[in-house]
This record gives C-alpha cells, structure tokens and sequence, in this order.
C-alpha cells in the first residue's frame, strides 16, 4: 500500500474514532456533577470588580 | 540605557541590511519594499531613542492595565475600515464601469481587488481582533499585558505587514492564493509577528491572576493558534531568488488547489468565525450587563467549531480533479457546522433574554443583535451552498460575493463597529461616545446597505448561474459568457449603491469615535424619554353604584 492509502485508512478509521471520542469527552466534561455552579461562576466573572476580591 | 543602545543599533543594523538587499534587488517591487523596510527600521530606531526614558518610566506599573496598544488598534481598525470599504466600492464601480480601470495596470480590478480584500478582512478585521484580544485578556484574566514591548511590536509590525501587502497588490506582487497573495518575504514577517502576538497573548494569559480562563480568551487562542499553522502550511514557497519577490508554491496541482482552500476556508473559520466570536463572547454580555446565556453552550460551541470546521475546505472544489471523497467530506461537515453555528448564535442572542427592551434603548446592542442575526443567516446560507447540487448553481457566480458580504458586511462589520463604539470612550476616558443618535444613523445606513448588496447579488448569481447552464435543443449552450454579464449590469448598480450606503455608515462611525476621541460630547435628545401620563397616574374614579362595581363575571 502507498503511503497515501495507508494514511488515508488511518484517518478514516483510527484517527476518526480517537477523534470522535475526544469531542464526546470535552463536550461530556461540560455536564459532570457541579458543573452548573462552575459556569455561573465563570459566565459572571466578567462582572466583578476589584471590590469583590 | 543598554537595552535602549541595542535595540536601537539592532534596528539600524537591519534599515542597513534592507537597503543592501535593495541595492541587489532582481526586480522594481522587491526593491521598493526593502526600501519601505528600510524606512519602517528607521523610524522605529528613531522612536525607540526617543521614548527611552519614557519607557523606561512607565514600563512596569502592575496595577494599571496597559491600553495604549489598544487604543491604537481603534484608531487603526477605524482608519483601515474606511479604506477597505472604499477601495470595495470603487472596485464595485469597476465592475460597472470599466473606462474607472484607468487602462494602467496599477488601477486593474485584478490589482485592486486583493488591496479590497485585504484590506477589509486583514487590516480592518486584523486590528479589530489585535485590539480587542490586547483588551480582553487583561480584563478575563486580571494581569497586566506580558511583554509590553513586544506587544507595541505586533501593533506596529503588523501595520507594517499591511503596508507590504497593499503596495505589493498595486505593483503586481502575488502568489495568485485567495487571501494570501503576499509573497515569501511579506509571509516571513508576518510569521515573526504572529508568533510575538502568540508570545503576548499567551504570556498574558499564564500570568493571570484569575483561576478560570474565560471562554473568550479560548476562542482567541484557538484564532492565533490555528491561523499560525494555516499560514505557514499555505504558504510554503520556494523564492527564485533570495533578493527577488517571486516564489513558486511547495505543492502542485490539486494537492496546491487543496492546500489554498483548507487555508481559505479555515481562514473564514478561525480569523473571521473564531476570533470574531471571542469578541462577541466579552462585549455583548458587556454591554446587555448580563452574563452569557449558557456557559456550558460556549464551551460546547467552541470544541464543535474546532472539531468540524477544520474539515470544511473542500467545499471550495466540488467538481474538480479533487478526489469525490474529499468533496463529500468537505459537504458532509459543512453542513455539521451549521449546528454549533447556531448554537452560539442562540447563545449571544439569548443573553439579552429578559432585556430585550435594550434592542429598542441601546443602539449598540441594536448593532449586537444585527450581527449575531447575519451570523445565524450566513452560517445558514453557507452549508446550504456547500451542497454539491446547490453548488453546481451557485458557485463561480455572484451568489458567493454576495454570501461572503452577508458574513463580512453583517457578522465581521456590525460586531467589529458596536465593539469600537463599546471601546472608544472606556479608552479614553470619556463620559459617553460623541453621539448614541449617530449609531442609530450607522446602523440604518449599514442595514439598508448590505439589503441593497445582498438581494442584488442572489438575484445576479441565480441569474449566471441559470443562464451558463441554459442547453439549447441542438445540444449548444444558449448564452455566451458578455451576455450574461449584460444582463446582470443593473446588480452591479444596485450592489455599488448598497456599498455607498454601508461606506457612508462607516464614515459616520469614523466620525463619531473621531469625535469621541477629541472629548466632544454632541447636544441631541436621549434615545429613551421616560413616558408619564399624568391624566392616566391617578387612581380611578368613586364606582356609581356597589352594585354597578360587582358585574358578575359571565
């Protein structure tokens, strides 16, 4: 096999799957347990002064 | 004083170097930008002499944030704007007019219409991302700017990049690729100051005296991060000469055709989609005083914009000598990005939920809204064209003008003005922008402008596309190419006026943060009166009749 077919078939299999399954990872990280507190927390930062510390 | 003396040899050392390389040149064009590189390490030798105490002074006060660089970013993304949507209206009027060519080759539309590109997407847009993120990342993460020096750099390098490039257009200097046709030397600079804007930015943001990185300053990472590896992979060239402008790409063919479009696209996706949406992430909730939407949407927005968009390229090459599965992959994610763009569309507009009122009282927030709207449509529009059965009509007509100018006019534009309007007077210290009323002037000159280029532009792209493939019963194409330009002369009118009406917008934009600047404040009514009635706010009369008050309910 060329090293293009066998880098094409390591895209469009391995590589595809790792890269499926990180995605689902970061995006399932975003609603672990206490996440929702983290992200008000965070959506509201741009908020605080400098009084607030 | 050290320091001072081997910068400033150090840049004397280089104005020697370029004019050496200009005494050597192989051709004209080459010749004039080392000169211009010369006189640009002249200057900034000059500058560096004489702001050395100065520097020196001011150099480290922790406790203050450090805006200088951003202030010059407003003046510069004001100044490049106006120049960029002037050059694109007198390019549109080329297209109408022909005789404006001036029959020299300095004025051609092929000349002129990169300067117009260019000089929308990187100066206009470039600064408005530079200054914004220099904005940003201070206040997200509580720390001062890291290497202030080499911050004033990337300001002025890439000013400098820009001057290069647009004189390079005008004398003839190309590589021929789409959004970057500067050649091997301007791409050389350009990679030094890029990698400094990544040192700043970075640097900024490992210094941070806030735990949590703000989702912002993630999709500005990811806008450096990734137009770094797009323009050092695009642009691997081999120059004729070392003294020469000309260079040859790495790749050939469709590998090259390939290269150019996951550049291009990308382009689209992390400079224009990427480090636009970090500034929607700070300055709309910044302005509606709300937190964001949903928190947890940005994040999910942000690693599905990174995963998908990547892929998107190919769509560019439907029906050429690209391999069927790579046009069909380019299809099939372009069409997934429609979902993450609008998601974070929902989000932005979203956090004005239960202040919606302030679309009506807040013309920046007007201007806010109008943007995150022609997100959601050109990021509708764009998947919808990257169907190859749709392509087949629409693509190498003026459809495609007309949906990159929905994304540029309406998304770019309208976020990149209400983020200026936000800055100016936070920047300098003033009591409120020059005038709220011009705004609301801007907007509607800028709305009807891109109505006007946009309807002009699906009607004439339909109309090309339908009349290039109009096969008559002998089996001969019906229309010959001049025929369909005549007969879509009357859009090239109505797309110039609604470039008049959007330039006419920015010049009124220019003037207010001008005049927002000199510390003018204009007498004008206030967008909002506070309505009374005093007729109404009294309670009501004595009832009749007991009975008369009880009215049984039916």
């Amino acid at each position: 096999m060329s090293d293009y077919e066998s880098l094409r078939h390591f895209a469009d299999s391995w590589g595809l799957l790792a890269m499926t399954l990180l995605f689902l990872g970061f995006v399932s990280w975003t609603f672990r347990p206490g996440a929702r507190r983290r992200h008000d927390e965070a959506a509201a930062m741009i908020f605080r002064s400098h009084a607030d510390d | 004083m050290p320091a001072t003396l081997a910068k400033s040899g150090g840049l004397f050392l280089a104005m020697v170097l370029a004019l050496v390389a200009m005494a050597q040149a192989q051709d004209t064009a080459f010749a004039i930008h080392m000169g211009i590189m010369a006189l640009a390490a002249l200057i900034a030798a000059l500058a560096v002499m004489a702001t050395s105490d100065v520097t020196a002074r001011l150099g480290h006060d922790e406790s203050v944030y450090d805006d200088a660089p951003v202030r010059w970013g407003v003046i510069a993304t004001t100044f490049w704007g106006v120049v960029g949507l002037l050059a694109g209206l007198f390019i549109a009027l080329q297209l109408a007019y022909p005789v404006l060519n001036f029959n020299l080759e300095y004025t051609t539309f092929g000349r002129l219409r990169p300067l117009h590109t260019s000089a929308v997407i990187f100066a206009f847009g470039g600064n408005a991302l530079l200054c914004t993120s220099f904005f940003v990342v201070q206040r997200t993460c509580r720390a001062r700017l890291a290497f202030p020096s080499l911050a004033r750099f990337v300001f002025w390098g890439y000013q400098l990049f820009i001057v290069l490039a647009a004189t390079g257009y005008l004398l003839g200097v190309t590589e021929a690729k789409e959004y970057a046709e500067p050649e091997w030397y301007v791409d050389l600079w350009l990679t030094i100051v890029w990698v400094a804007y990544l040192i700043v930015f970075g640097g900024t943001v490992i210094k941070r005296r806030e735990p949590h990185i703000y989702v912002a300053n993630w999709f500005y990472l990811a806008f450096i991060i990734t137009v770094a590896m797009l323009h050092l992979v695009n642009n691997l060239s081999l120059p004729v000469s070392l003294v020469g402008a000309k260079s040859y790409s790495a790749f050939a063919g469709v590998q090259d055709a390939l290269t150019q479009w996951w550049y291009g696209h990308n382009a689209v996706g992390f400079f224009l989609t990427a480090g636009f949406l970090a500034m929607m992430y700070y300055f709309v909730p910044k302005q509606a005083e709300r937190p964001v939407y949903s928190y947890r949407l940005s994040i999910i927005h942000f690693w599905s914009l990174i995963f998908l968009y990547i892929w998107a390229g190919p769509h560019h090459l439907h029906y050429t000598s690209l391999p069927d599965w790579a046009q069909s992959l380019g299809m099939v994610f372009s069409v997934m990005l429609w979902m993450p763009s609008w998601g974070g569309m929902i989000n932005g507009l979203m956090t004005l939920n239960g202040a919606w009122d302030k679309i009506r009282t807040d013309p920046i927030i007007r201007m806010m809204v109008l943007a995150l709207a022609f997100y959601g449509m050109s990021t509708f529009e764009g998947p919808m064209m990257s169907i190859k059965s749709v392509n087949s009509l629409s693509h190498y007509t003026d459809w495609t003008i007309g949906h990159v100018h929905s994304g540029a006019l309406g998304w770019n534009g309208m976020i990149t003005f209400a983020c200026m309007y936000y800055l100016a007077p936070r920047l300098w210290n003033r009591q409120r922008l020059y005038s709220l009323r011009l705004i609301n002037w801007h907007f509607w000159l800028a709305t009807g402008g891109i109505v006007f280029y946009n309807a002009s532009m699906w009607v004439a792209g339909i109309t090309q596309g339908l009349m290039w493939r109009e096969y008559g019963a002998d089996g001969y194409l019906v229309n010959s190419f001049a025929e369909t330009v005549a007969a879509i002369h009357p859009m090239f009118l109505l797309r110039a006026f609604g470039g008049a009406l959007y330039l006419s917008g920015a010049l009124v934009f220019a003037w207010n943060i001008a005049m927002t600047i000199a510390g003018r404040i204009r007498a004008e009514a206030p967008m909002t009166e506070t309505p009374y009635d005093a007729r109404a706010d009294r309670p009501l009369p004595a009832p009749a009749s007991a009975a008369g008050a009880l009215q049984p309910a039916e």
